[in-house]
């Protein structure tokens, strides 16, 4: 029975320790809301491939549980991979067949009757309809990869896994999926997604997760991290060198730069407060008489953040 | 949701067809020329100078079963190694792995679509050898059953060799290195009878001896073993196979990391 709050998936002391002793995943805790979009941050093999693969079956867990849509994915798989789909990192299919072919034979292997007109309806949302009889050998980069989220949604999961989606496309292509993945999202999919490009979880995702060296690092809504993490940075590039913060601008977050030619503010919180506090420091120079020339402003984005973050956190930091 | 998903396993199969279709040339044309090429150099062309060793049989009649058998052999083992190959090199895998797909559908998939593309191949064979000698075939229906039973076994021998492989060169070499020698030896062109001590003793070590001799019997009513010597064998093989496969699904080995 699905509970009534809307944890479509959750993972719980989810272990993976290759043959060769290295640990993938050191006991992940982690639980994804249904409805939402929650993209999965971390360093090159900080494990978010393998944490993707436990759970659609690609890798086999050493210890841990996975349960999703309230049911555990180790006793009863056939029905919840029904209702599970993935788009992987690599452009991995036959490269001999027809965008159709593939699709619709994807939308079989999953257990699923044909239906001419779905596949048309996905294949149209994608702009790959005018493609469809074309062998996936002719087709661009780009196009592979929604050829590869058409497989996933030729069945119509409720769950989808989008191990880096945008991974190598144009930014025009890059920006067409967000809208895409959008869409998804309005029509009720849970989406799961990993990306090396922090912008797109920025712009995308409910919530994000930093996973580093097997473990979650750190889990939270997307808005209230840049909120509590963010921060305003503003240079001022001073008319004259000054040799100290004139006393009464002590209590503004300035430090000095570029040998007594700069001033610096750091502050804010990533609501808008930084930027406030910037206004009141331009009057507040005015007033103590320090002239400046030219002011440089702008605030954190989550990529920074992602970056303060691991490199901040030790291997004991908070989980999940 | 039902322990078989009938559908899955009818998409492989379909799937795995459509992927012969499209090589048609390397699965097809290209044993059946070579088996042609045997029949006219060793049937047409010299069989006539030749003893078959089975009573009323003559040479070229006599071969049919045996390169019958060696087509099988090899095509059964490409086709299964090459099936379940070819998607863990390209990485398509992962679809097969994250659907709701299991043991049974896999094998009735990917084995049934090897097994299948065997059958046709020695259908066409048996047809074309009429063009180049006579034969009359004694046990149809056993014949019939004897080659649906040989290409399931080696396709499902080809699936553990496709999953086993780690390079194209492994997928081929067991075929060309151990099947085809085997069968040559095991009696596809001779009577191991005709051989002299110690090679005849030999010889009966080699497990394609009892296969290429089953189906002879099923031909000809008649071959150097009783005919459950050949069955045993082959479904000996057979069970093995499926417990080795059942093995592999069990534990993931060489599928999922």
């Amino acid at each position: 029975m699905f509970p009534a709050m809307q944890d479509i998936l959750e993972i719980e002391g989810l272990t993976k320790t290759y043959d060769g002793g290295f640990t993938a995943l050191n006991g992940v805790d982690l639980t994804i809301r249904k409805g939402e979009i929650f993209a999965l941050l971390g360093p090159n093999g900080a494990g978010k491939t393998t944490l993707i693969g436990a759970v659609c079956g690609l890798v086999q867990p050493s210890s841990g549980t996975i349960r999703a849509f309230g049911e555990d994915m180790g006793r009863h798989w056939r029905t919840l991979r029904r209702r599970i789909g993935l788009v992987p990192q690599e452009l991995a299919t036959d490269m001999f067949e027809t965008v159709l072919h593939t699709v619709n034979y994807s939308r079989g292997l999953f257990g699923l009757a044909p239906d001419a007109a779905r596949v048309e309806q996905i294949l149209r949302t994608l702009s790959l309809w005018d493609k469809r009889e074309e062998s996936l050998s002719a087709l661009s980069g780009g196009m592979k990869r929604r050829v590869l989220i058409a497989k996933a949604l030729a069945h119509d999961p409720e769950l989808l896994f989008l191990d880096e989606p945008t991974a190598g496309v144009d930014v025009e292509l890059r920006r067409d999926m967000w809208t895409h993945i959008a869409a998804l999202r309005e029509q009720g999919t849970t989406i799961i997604l990993t990306t090396h490009y922090i912008e797109e979880a920025e712009e995308m995702a409910d919530r994000v997760g930093i996973i580093q060296k097997g473990r979650i690092r750190m889990v939270e809504e997307t808005r209230a991290m840049m909120a509590r993490l963010g921060r305003t940075e503003a240079v001022f590039t001073l008319a004259a060198p000054i040799s100290a913060i004139p006393e009464g601008l002590s209590g503004h977050s300035l430090s000095l730069a570029e040998d007594g030619g700069a001033l610096v503010y750091r502050g804010g919180d990533g609501t808008g407060q930084g930027k406030s506090e910037v206004a009141a420091l331009t009057k507040a120079l005015i007033a103590h008489k320090v002239d400046y020339t030219a002011i440089d402003i702008r605030e954190s984005n989550l990529e920074e953040i992602f970056v303060n973050l691991l490199e901040n956190q030790s291997d004991t930091g908070e989980g999940a | 949701m039902s322990l078989f998903n009938a559908r899955s396993a009818w998409t492989i199969y379909k799937h795995e067809l459509a992927r012969a279709l499209r090589t048609a040339l390397q699965s097809i044309i290209a044993p059946l020329l070579s088996t042609m090429l045997y029949f006219v150099v060793f049937g047409a062309a010299i069989g006539g100078r030749m003893e078959s060793g089975l009573e009323g049989v003559d040479y070229g009649a006599f071969i049919v079963p045996g390169l019958l058998m060696l087509t099988l052999l090899s095509e059964s083992t490409a086709n299964g190694a090459f099936g379940i190959y070819m998607p863990r090199f390209t990485g398509a895998i992962y679809e097969l792995l994250s659907a709701p797909v299991g043991f049974a559908e896999t094998l009735v998939g990917f084995v049934g679509a090897a097994a299948t593309k065997s059958l046709v191949l020695a259908a066409i064979i048996v047809g074309t050898a009429r063009f180049f000698v006579d034969y009359t075939i004694v046990h149809p229906v056993l014949v019939l059953c004897f080659v649906l039973l040989v290409s399931a076994s080696f396709s499902l021998f080809g699936f553990i060799l496709g999953i086993w492989a780690k390079s194209f060169e492994q997928v081929g070499m067991v075929p060309s290195l151990f099947v085809m020698p085997l069968t040559f030896l095991g009696g596809t062109f001779y009577s191991i009878n005709l051989l002299p001590e110690p090679w005849r003793s030999v010889a009966l070590f080699n497990p394609m001896v009892y296969l290429v001799n089953g189906l002879r019997w099923c031909f000809y009513g008649q071959a150097d073993f009783p005919v459950i010597v050949s069955l045993l064998m082959a479904l000996g093989f057979l069970a093995l196979c499926i417990a080795i496969i059942a093995r592999i699904f069990a534990t993931g080995w060489r599928l999922r990391s």
